[in-house]
């Protein structure tokens, strides 16, 4: 806006305004660049032959072949990779995960050999015909056994030396735990003999991914001294780093660029494609594509299935004195940031509870199962799945309404959490009262009768913003008063763009419309630690305004200079126009964020300052159980969250409701299935995701009247907080309409009917 | 090397011809040899909708329709819809609605809602459901939507030229 002046009044409009996306019309008319899309000249195509085996030691590797395929480049295995990157171990936690397989395969799927094609056609016949040779190990898929370490998926643990709390694992051998997290606070032990009752429950959830519809897709541009990226990433900074170190290069000889992602919540993260293809097109010295279609996203990164021992004593006045939690991620065959879930989701194991005894122990497990990392909820949701079970499964043995059970128990604001952190603004009694008021709670519901009969139920949960991570932003005000945007927050759906915008219009002044957001490279955009764990808008936030703020001072600083007085009615275009007598110059402001934080003490676990914001939400849930099929019609699901000041209230509330369709999906039929490590339903056709018809009859999302203190303009992460509480929320409502307890997610019919059935002493017998 | 054929056909408005493998899908002769790349693969089995074009006045799954079938047919991509630089009113609705997130599967659903409306000028929420089954969205923009299609087809209704 070259007629944006400083003392314009348009201070103050920006925050709490619903413009659509900024990149709206692109996304509508099919415009929007996203790397799926993208074509360099002479590039190639590569097609990945996976491991048809969970667990083998490699044999011999026969190309013969698919390299006399007509119109094949290469055919390219470990033994090429090592000739251009000698050490080609990658991975966030631990450096475990080798470019292509070497000596070993780890689970059913995992790249074997790459075939380069110009014609992607010709690269994945070819790819068909390479035959591998194992000697086949036995597997462990089962995370609680891969905690009695019968069967070692790794020889020897190698932590990337990035976490301190992962340095005691380095060199470790006998083992697959990549992280033994603790947690302890006061005597468990004790807490028990001296508790009224002991409940104690063990929840399962299954395996399930992000599927995003932008396939996992990168290109490698490899020069002799220059590699570009192009990458549907979550992470340039982070991608551009572990490149970096793979290649022993300084980080500026590598380029990452990110257009706009078709979906992520999470799958892409760290590495994925990225370091095969810099190897691939190191080789081939010709830029390289490889595109994976939808059945490999399978064998790429999913959620971890869990299982969850939980514990608890309760004093007769019906409250919580004890809990004991024992957690066991299903890693898969690489680490990925399992261990990082691990402890970041483990600390919260205990919910939203002020519980005096506590002990934690969350165990990251390798396993012979696709590799598992962040989704949405970085591990949360299938925490509440099984602490919001346990508490309403407190609640009826005790014969305690769950609502009121939970007001006895809950952590309220002012309190402090198990580990010690004060819980400011996490107001989960606002929270839970604002569920239980819309949820008509304390009038009584229609039970239906014949075969249809209802329930309803609810959860509440809390998870703490990964901590400490760093963001930079830069902000540009150009000769003619036009601003532009220099941050790493990947747009992967969310309007990320469209609320950094925000924040940058309503320090300077101008309509978040007219701020051009520079696309993602990290040539030109400053670090971010990544898009992940609802971090963004609040570190990335911060950033932002402190760069705007800066820009806005100089700005101030440059009519000083120039001898006008204070609130000066001249455009920043006129100001320029003085300074350098034509339309010339920037003013270029710069923020960096990082929390502060403190580290949690190692064996127990306590810290004091363990994450600079809270997210709490609850769920309500009603629900029609057809008691002849096992079928449950979800009647009404209220989510309401705590998302402090909303900076674009249109987009936040289509982030609730997208987030709590997709755990929807993960709560009622989502579900990897595995034969002997190899998944059975690796396509949309048999793997089902939810559709239009798939919505609950009465779909309510609400935020709840709240301001971030510490949060830029009062904002706080908005994209994970509504998948909390579904599944509990709906296992609860099923168990109040049938008296059922479904232990273990999904919620499909057959474990409904399972459950009626085997509860009439009719269990229907497995084949 | 595959032997190649040529195709004739109409691509938004205007007479094409395109050499093509029997293998090739209608999908990938748009994005390579015609640069529109509005239409994509996703699930690669017809399910997800994301490549879906409009053939003969019909939405179809163009991962899944042989190229060699649209040899004489009349085939518009979304980028048809935006040709004189005015928006569709059912892209006017889904702006105004916030109904995508990160716009990957939103073609689809624009195409497929301009054939519910030419239908169905006032359809309820079944029709709805039923002609948008066949488009899926991992965001979950489903709420705004169906916004967008009752907004879309006021505005039809309206004839409000946009």
């Amino acid at each position: 806006m070259a007629s944006a002046t400083m003392a314009a009044g348009l201070s103050g409009s920006q925050i709490g305004r619903s413009p659509p996306r900024l990149e709206a019309r692109e996304k509508v008319t099919g415009r929007a660049e996203y790397t799926h899309n993208l074509r360099l000249p002479a590039m190639l195509h590569g097609k990945v032959f996976r491991s048809t085996v969970a667990h083998g030691r490699i044999k011999s590797i026969d190309t013969t072949a698919a390299k006399a395929v007509p119109g094949v480049y290469r055919v390219v295995t470990a033994e090429d990779v090592i000739k251009v990157i000698p050490h080609p171990y990658y991975g966030p936690a631990f450096h475990d995960q080798p470019i292509l397989a070497i000596g070993k395969v780890h689970y059913v799927g995992e790249p074997v050999a790459v075939v380069l094609a110009e014609d992607p056609h010709v690269a994945e016949a070819a790819a068909a015909l390479i035959v591998a040779d194992y000697e086949e190990l036995p597997a462990v898929y089962d995370e609680v056994e891969a905690a009695e370490n019968k069967i070692l998926v790794h020889d020897e643990l190698k932590p990337a030396g990035t976490f301190a709390d992962l340095k005691h694992l380095k060199g470790v051998k006998g083992t697959n735990i990549a992280l033994d997290f603790q947690l302890r606070k006061g005597d468990v032990e004790k807490a028990f003999a001296a508790a009224t009752h002991v409940f104690e429950h063990e929840f399962r959830t299954q395996k399930v991914l992000h599927l995003p519809f932008e396939p996992f897709v990168s290109i490698a541009d490899y020069k002799s001294n220059r590699l570009t990226l192009y990458t549907a990433s979550q992470g340039p900074s982070f991608v551009r780093i572990e490149i970096a170190r793979l290649l022993g290069w300084p980080e500026n000889r590598v380029r990452v660029k990110v257009p706009f992602l078709g979906g992520g919540y999470g799958g892409k993260l760290y590495i994925k494609l990225e370091a095969l293809v810099t190897a691939l097109s190191m080789i081939a010295k010709r830029p390289v594509k490889i595109s994976l279609p939808m059945e490999e996203a399978f064998y790429t990164i999913t959620r971890h299935p869990m299982t969850f021992r939980i514990k608890s004593g309760v004093d007769a006045d019906g409250r919580i004195t004890a809990r004991r939690c024992e957690v066991f991620w299903n890693g898969g065959g690489y680490a990925d940031v399992g261990p990082r879930v691990t402890q970041k989701s483990g600390f919260t194991a205990s919910g939203p509870y002020d519980i005096e005894n506590v002990s934690i122990d969350s165990y990251a497990l390798y396993t012979n199962q696709p590799p598992a990392g962040a989704l949405r909820g970085f591990g949360v949701p299938q925490l509440v799945w099984a602490y919001e079970s346990h508490t309403d499964m407190m609640a009826r043995a005790l014969k305690i309404d769950p609502l009121e059970f939970r007001r006895r128990n809950i952590t309220r604001e002012g309190g402090r959490h198990v580990t010690g952190t004060p819980l400011k603004d996490a107001p989960v009694d606002k929270v839970l009262e604002h569920v239980a008021a819309r949820m008509n709670w304390t009038k009584p519901l229609d039970r239906g009768n014949g075969i249809i009969k209802r329930g309803r139920g609810l959860a509440i949960a809390i998870k703490a913003v990964i901590s400490p991570t760093t963001s930079v932003a830069i902000v540009n005000v150009n000769a003619d008063g036009s601003t532009t945007l220099y941050c790493g927050t990947i747009d992967m759906g969310q309007g990320s763009d469209t609320a950094m915008a925000q924040m940058v219009g309503e320090i300077l002044n101008v309509p978040a419309e007219s701020v051009n957001v520079v696309p993602r490279d990290t040539d030109v955009t400053p670090y971010d630690m990544g898009s992940l764990g609802s971090r963004s808008l609040f570190h990335m936030g911060h950033a932002v305004k402190l760069a705007a703020e800066e820009a806005r001072d100089k700005i101030a600083a440059l009519a000083r200079d120039l001898g006008l007085p204070e609130g000066t009615n001249f455009s920043v275009a006129d100001l320029f126009q003085k300074k350098y007598g034509m339309q010339a110059g920037n003013i270029v402001g710069t923020g960096v964020y990082k929390p502060d934080y403190v580290p949690p003490q190692a064996g127990t676990g306590l810290t004091p300052n363990v994450t600079p914001f809270w997210m709490v939400s609850g769920v309500g849930a009603e629900v029609e159980v057809d008691t002849e099929t096992g079928h449950v019609r979800i009647t009404r699901l209220i989510n309401v969250c705590d998302i402090g000041k909303p900076i674009n209230p249109k987009i936040c509330e289509s982030q609730i409701s997208g987030a709590a369709t997709m755990q929807l999906g993960f709560t009622m039929f989502e579900k990897m299935h595995f034969d002997g490590g190899q998944v059975t339903n690796a396509s949309l056709a048999d793997y089902k995701i939810p559709g239009l018809h798939d919505l609950p009859v009465t779909f309510e999302n609400e935020t709840i009247d709240a301001y971030q203190s510490n949060g830029p303009f009062g904002g706080k992460g908005v994209g994970e907080v509504a998948t909390f509480c579904v599944s509990p929320a709906i296992g609860n409502a099923i168990d109040d309409a049938v008296g059922v307890r479904l232990m273990e997610l999904p919620l499909n019919p057959e474990a409904v009917l399972r459950a009626l059935l085997a509860k009439q002493n009719r269990p229907i017998e497995d084949a | 090397m595959t032997t190649t054929r040529s195709i004739a056909f109409t691509l938004n408005g205007e007479q094409v011809s395109a050499q093509i493998a029997s293998h090739h899908s209608l999908l990938e002769v748009v994005r390579n040899d015609f640069s529109l790349y509005g239409a994509r693969e996703s699930c690669g089995q017809g399910l997800c909708g994301c490549c879906t074009l409009i053939v003969d006045g019909r939405a179809v799954s163009g991962c899944l329709y042989l190229a060699a079938f649209a040899d004489g047919a009349v085939v518009e991509t979304i980028e048809y819809l935006d040709r004189d630089n005015m928006l569709d009113p059912v892209q006017e609705a889904f702006i105004e609605e916030g109904a995508f997130q990160c716009g990957f599967c939103t073609p689809g659903f624009v195409l497929m809602v301009r054939q519910l409306l030419d239908e169905h000028p006032d359809p309820d929420d079944d029709q709805i459901r039923d002609y948008l089954s066949g488009n899926l969205c991992r965001c979950g923009a489903y709420p705004e939507v169906i916004q967008a299609v009752k907004s879309a087809a006021r505005k039809r209704r309206a004839g409000n030229p946009t």
